[in-house]
């Protein structure tokens, strides 16, 4: 049973969270920080398309330079 | 219009994906053992899924719209990058090219080696349960598409329709060819996928987050087009460090067809 849980957590794990975490982490953050300045006066939609321009490439340059 | 059209080709794309990788594995299963069995693990998922898109779709179509905006932007958007993450490693050399002859290959290999066993009315267990493995997980992906662009989009009907299309289009080409089907440049589909679930990520997330974008659903117009852009340019700039390094290419990549991107 215990394997079966941990079977599945790591299966979730691989599907949600996949080849880099920081992927995950990073889209946690922004949209926490895009809630946060969507409650002040400040536009927030530009929020996310800056982080893709930081994360993606971020997250490029860590498995390149591995190669 | 444009949004319902965007809706469409991205449910179609990210499903056709999805439902060569399954018909892969079903021919592997029915080549290599049992027809019979392969169908019937086939359909015997089909009929699962159908339970569980019976289950899960008025309990999403119930949720309220921002929650559900949210948790599926973010997934979409995690989802899309990593796809994309893929691709564009695929496109600019640094990983190996998905390769549906090869696992087919890989998948009729093991199949062939696999002892043979009656379970009922089963004539080949092994080859009821990989077909029904693979229909199963794959499906499962088609329906978190479908379902999920559906409800946010407000229109499951053409989301299904579209699931439905790619579906059957594959399903058909593979019971005529019965072989891997080779000749769909899956990569270049899942860097299409990635870009669109990118897009509808962002798009869906920063507006279950609370934001508003500039033109409403026209904001999607600007962002496919500008992270297909801004993707392209990352191919071309780590093809042109890769060709300063001189690092050989990496075989191609014949990885279970289960495994996502």
């Amino acid at each position: 049973m215990a394997r079966r849980i941990k079977a599945f957590f790591a299966f979730l794990y691989d599907f949600v969270i996949g080849d880099d975490w920081r992927i995950a982490a990073g889209v946690a953050a922004g949209l926490a920080v895009t809630y946060a300045v969507s409650q002040t006066s400040v536009p927030a939609w530009w929020l996310l398309p800056v982080l893709l321009v930081f994360l993606l490439p971020a997250s490029l340059w860590v498995a390149t330079r591995r190669k | 219009m444009g949004a319902g059209i965007g809706l469409f080709i991205a449910v179609f794309l990210a499903c056709v994906v999805e439902a060569v990788e399954a018909t892969t594995i079903i021919l592997a299963a029915g080549t290599a053992r049992d027809w019979r069995s392969a169908l019937t693990g086939m359909t015997v998922a089909l009929v699962a899924l159908a339970a569980i898109v019976a289950g899960l779709g008025p309990a999403v179509t119930a949720l309220p719209l921002r929650e559900l905006r949210l948790v599926v932007g973010a997934l979409l958007l995690i989802f899309g990058l990593q796809w994309l993450r893929k691709a564009i490693l695929r496109a600019s050399g640094y990983k190996a090219l998905h390769d549906e002859e090869g696992i087919f290959a890989a998948q009729l290999a093991d199949a062939k080696s696999a002892p043979r066993r009656r379970l009922g009315s089963v004539p080949d267990w092994y080859a009821f349960t990989l077909s029904f493995k693979g229909t199963l997980l794959e499906g499962l992906e088609v329906v978190f598409i479908a379902l999920t662009f559906g409800s946010n989009a407000h229109n499951i009907p053409l989301a299904g329709l579209a699931a439905g299309c790619a579906v059957v289009l594959v399903a058909v080409v593979g019971v005529a060819v019965r072989a891997p089907l080779a000749r769909v440049p899956e990569n270049t589909l899942k860097f299409a996928v990635g870009i669109m679930l990118t897009a509808f990520g962002m798009f869906w997330g920063a507006e279950g987050a609370g934001a508003h974008w500039p033109g409403s659903d026209a904001a999607l117009l600007v962002l496919v087009p500008a992270i297909a852009v801004f993707a392209v340019g990352l191919v071309a700039l780590l093809r042109e460090r890769r060709n300063r390094t001189q690092a050989p290419a990496p075989a191609r990549e014949s990885v279970p067809a289960t495994e996502a991107g």
